[in-house]
């Protein structure tokens, strides 16, 4: 699961790739398995708005201090609502030794050379980061007693800092680190693989409750997201594609468009064939946004569909059905042997599951502010994850140097995966360019909705075997993907150690794939959030026919504690699946929820399910009651979870991990993307209903603090709930949700 | 054609067309821009503001219909005791996430709270059900409003 999982990190297509990975990520073990980060990054350059800064010192491209001792610091990475902008400055001030009080985060600007990979995904900016801000910080203390110890002339050994000064014991004499800041941005850089680090015990701030450092600004309405962007001379632009991905632009009624309210220009686009990238469409610009969407309603556009125009859900449910029948195209991991084991086995069970295409559906719709200059130069403000994919595609399509690209990152409405992608970004940039002019693009919900990059759906065709003690002997999936020649497309994959693999000594996982045309890639815990609910789900089925407590027979399966396996992926060494973490995750939930010890009325029931993704251990327990016509609520919902060593920041931790729980309870209640005719069918939220105040239950949200690297959070709270919520729902009424969203027609008692 | 509306206590002219959502004619016309677009069909709740101090989805508000009332946005709501009360309840809880539906959020809460000073869960359920938050932070809004309200905050609805 481990190298799975990082390999869902965002990869940086084109020519970033070497950036993102040679320079900055070329990882080693540390002591416990965890990340450990290249030292030999360039901390010390200064980035490029940083350098410019007048007044306050700069110690290296995350510190500068004021003669006011106000410390400001930056935070490198997107932020996404993942509260980045507050986790990583409390990281640095931790080190650097100064109050809370005193700090100021800034975001930094897109800047590969000072700063490395910058982006928000796979729950990697705490793992790949954590150790280097700390030496970060710790560098600027130090540069900081060393300036100390020259204005005194006194040995460095002699000194050292309370927050915000440094000390000298002997003659009791402080300097403020205002004071000494211009003398210690003079001063060498020591070494960052020596420089000292605090004692973990010792920590002030990391582990305080401290709130988003943004918030205040938008509890008044501050314009901060991409969507507020404003630039002089800026028109505003919607862009219609074909609604069949990948269509090619025929002709359009443009001139009739030209002539409405506002409207500045009208004009056909062309695009390529990567449906992440610049695609064909028609642009209206106006002079504002309102009157260019009004516009669309009177655009009608001949497309020339192409081959995907064949695609609909229930084709893709028929294919299914028919691959599922046949043995996998691909093997993806074999143990054993497991038509043997089910041919002797007590007990055999079978079953097929199903999840669809889902959506990303960001409150913030896609937007981007761009500017291409006459002279070739092009400036872009946009809620990017991904920046450094958004320079690659920009660059790829334009036939652009990054030096002629500058791109401001703002703070972005919402990310789960979807701004991983920069479709949006080349757009805005494709009109400005052909009008001349800054626009601002912003997509309705519609476009939206419709042109995702999209969560793809899946089948899974399960048989296991159970012994005579209902032991599970054998276990077999068929997984039936999207993806060309038994190659899974993006996200849509599954790797070799997918639980319950190496725990059932008779196992078979392969996949076939189904062909299609439709954008898909990482949504929130990906192939973990659709995985979770399968295979979570039948071997709660198992757990039932073996007639076993749901919490024991999962105990009984992870087995005893066991060394886990280390792996070697592309962000370094890594450690596998540890299945005692495991373990104690789902006994404290079990213990959190009083499992087994509550009565529970009819109609209500509860469910357990446990999930490693992230490098994240977590189980969680859902009480959920079906009324008599089949409608759901969830009640409670109490989640354990083991990210390792610290909670960096537990205001945003907590906030992040019930958000997700509630998050995975959304799409499984009502969430899909259906197709026909090549099309996506969904418009707006009352056909793709997100979760509302009056559905939210109530989350205990707890962490088992242990003595592992501190990890990730973002998403690997998201897949277990919905496992969990389905096992709740057998529990209550005795019937197994295997098709998502759940159906209240099926749950029907009355 | 041209229209004259009360925003935040300021008489403000716009050259528009009347069918032009409210919304648009603050983001745009007005540079108040933390009344959000979300979905433009009165679904979501990001784009809600006050007229005569009731909520209103102002991306389905045309600005022929808006008239003499007073429209009170976000970037005032602070002016007044309920609305100051919800911004520091919202900024103890550290209520937020991505932070995008929040100010649409906070207005829903500042109406219910004028309304019902000491709401149940079920008020909050009622009045804060047309506000959708994409990151899930219904948790921490309840606690926030409640907390505004000086009622206790910990979630103790019966399951």
């Amino acid at each position: 699961m481990a190298p799975r999982d990082l390999d869902r990190a965002p990869r940086s297509r084109g020519q970033t790739e070497g950036v993102s990975r040679r320079a900055f990520i070329t990882a080693s073990a540390a002591v416990g398995g965890g990340l450990m980060l290249d030292l030999s990054l360039p901390l010390y350059a200064r980035s490029s708005e940083g350098a410019m800064s007048r007044g306050p010192a700069t110690l290296n491209a995350y510190i500068r201090i004021a003669p006011d001792n106000i410390v400001t610091l930056i935070a490198k990475n997107p932020e996404i609502g993942q509260g980045i902008k507050t986790t990583f400055p409390m990281i640095i001030a931790e080190e650097l030794d100064v109050d809370w009080k005193n700090v100021r985060a800034e975001s930094a600007p897109y800047d590969p050379r000072a700063y490395g990979a910058q982006f928000a995904g796979g729950s990697l900016s705490v793992p790949m980061n954590f150790e280097m801000l700390r030496r970060a910080g710790a560098a600027g203390r130090q540069m900081l007693i060393t300036a100390a110890a020259r204005m005194w002339n006194v040995p460095a050994s002699e000194l050292t800092t309370e927050p915000g000064v440094v000390v000298h014991k002997a003659r009791n004499r402080k300097v403020t680190y205002g004071q000494l800041a211009e003398l210690a941005a003079r001063v060498p850089p020591p070494d960052l693989s020596k420089v000292p680090l605090k004692d973990e015990k010792d920590f002030r701030i990391i582990g305080q409750f401290i709130g988003g450092v943004d918030s205040p600004r938008i509890v008044k309405g501050e314009p901060i997201f991409g969507i507020d962007v404003s630039v002089p001379g800026m028109r505003y632009a919607v862009y219609e594609k074909c609604p069949v991905y990948g269509g090619k632009f025929v002709s359009a009624n443009l001139d009739e468009i030209r002539k409405l309210p506002g409207v500045r220009a009208a004009f056909p686009v062309k695009g390529g064939d990567d449906l992440a990238g610049l695609l064909d469409g028609v642009a209206i610009v106006a002079d504002k946004w309102w009157q260019a969407n009004k516009a669309l309603e009177k655009l009608q556009v001949k497309w020339d569909e192409g081959p995907s125009a064949t695609h609909s859900t229930e084709g893709f449910a028929k294919a299914a059905a028919e691959i599922g029948k046949q043995p996998a195209g691909k093997t993806i991991k074999k143990d054993g042997d497991v038509d043997a084991a089910l041919a002797s086995a007590a007990k055999v069970v079978e079953a097929s599951y199903e999840y669809p295409f889902i959506a990303h559906a960001t409150l913030e719709p896609m937007n981007t502010t761009a500017h291409y200059r006459k002279d070739g130069k092009v400036e872009i403000w946009s809620p990017t994850q991904l920046p450094q994919q958004a320079m690659g595609l920009v660059t790829k399509t334009f036939g652009l140097k990054e030096s002629d690209v500058t791109l401001h990152m703002t703070r972005v409405g919402g990310g789960f995966g979807r701004r991983l992608s920069s479709d949006f970004i080349v757009e805005a940039v494709a009109i400005s360019k052909e009008i001349g002019e800054p626009v601002k693009l912003v997509w309705n919900r519609r476009q939206d909705l419709q042109h995702d990059i999209y969560r793809p759906g899946g089948f899974h065709f399960f048989k296991a075997g159970l012994d005579a003690q209902g032991k599970v002997v054998a276990f077999r999936d068929h997984f039936v993907t999207f993806g060309e020649d038994n190659k899974p497309g993006n996200s849509a994959d599954m790797g070799p150690n997918e639980f319950p693999a190496t725990f059932v000594p008779n196992l078979d996982l392969g996949l076939s794939t189904i062909p299609y045309r439709i954008p898909t890639g990482p949504l929130r815990a990906p192939q973990s959030n659709a995985l979770a609910f399968a295979f979570q789900s039948f071997i709660d089925e198992l757990a039932h026919a073996a007639g076993k407590d749901p919490v024991e027979f999962r105990l009984e399966l992870l087995g005893e504690p066991r060394p886990p396996e280390v792996l070697q992926t592309r962000f370094g060494t890594q450690v596998g699946f540890d299945n005692g973490r495991m373990r104690d995750v789902v006994k404290a939930v079990a213990e959190r929820s009083g499992w087994g010890k509550t009565q529970l009325p009819k109609g209500v029931g509860r469910g357990i399910a446990f999930y490693f993704s992230h490098q994240g251990y977590f189980a969680e327990v859902v009480q959920a009651r079906v009324s008599p016509v089949g409608e759901v609520r969830v009640d409670k919902v109490w989640i354990v979870g083991d990210v390792g060593k610290h909670i960096i920041n537990p205001a945003g931790g907590i906030n992040q991990v019930a958000g997700a729980a509630i998050d995975g309870i959304s799409a499984a209640l009502g969430q899909k993307i259906t197709f026909a005719r090549g099309r996506a069918v969904q418009t707006n939220f009352h056909e793709y209903p997100l979760i509302r105040m009056s559905q939210a239950p109530q989350v205990d949200v707890h962490f088992l603090q242990t003595d592992h690297p501190t990890t990730g959070l973002g998403e690997p709270a998201l897949p277990p709930v919905v496992p969990a919520l389905a096992n709740a729902i057998f529990a209550a009424t005795g019937k197994r949700v295997r098709k998502l969203p759940i159906d209240p027609a099926e749950l029907r008692t009355a | 054609m041209s229209y004259t509306i009360n925003v935040n206590g300021q008489s403000r002219t716009v050259e528009v067309e009347g069918d032009t959502p409210l919304l648009w004619v603050l983001r745009d016309e007005l540079d108040l821009k933390g009344s959000k677009f979300g979905c433009g069909m009165g679904l979501c709740g990001a784009c809600t503001v006050h007229i005569n101090g009731q909520p209103v989805r102002s991306c389905v508000t045309p600005i022929s219909a808006v008239g003499e009332q007073p429209v009170t946005t976000i970037e005032a709501i602070g002016e007044t005791e309920i609305g100051k009360r919800v911004q520091e309840a919202w900024l103890k809880a550290d209520v937020m996430q991505c932070g995008y539906c929040q100010a649409g959020q906070i207005m829903s809460a500042c109406a219910l709270l004028e309304k019902t000073p000491q709401p149940t869960d079920k008020d909050i359920d009622a009045a804060m059900s047309g506000n959708i938050c994409r990151c899930c932070t219904y948790p921490r809004i309840r606690a926030a409003i409640k907390d505004a309200a000086g009622l206790p905050t910990a979630d103790t609805r019966e399951v």
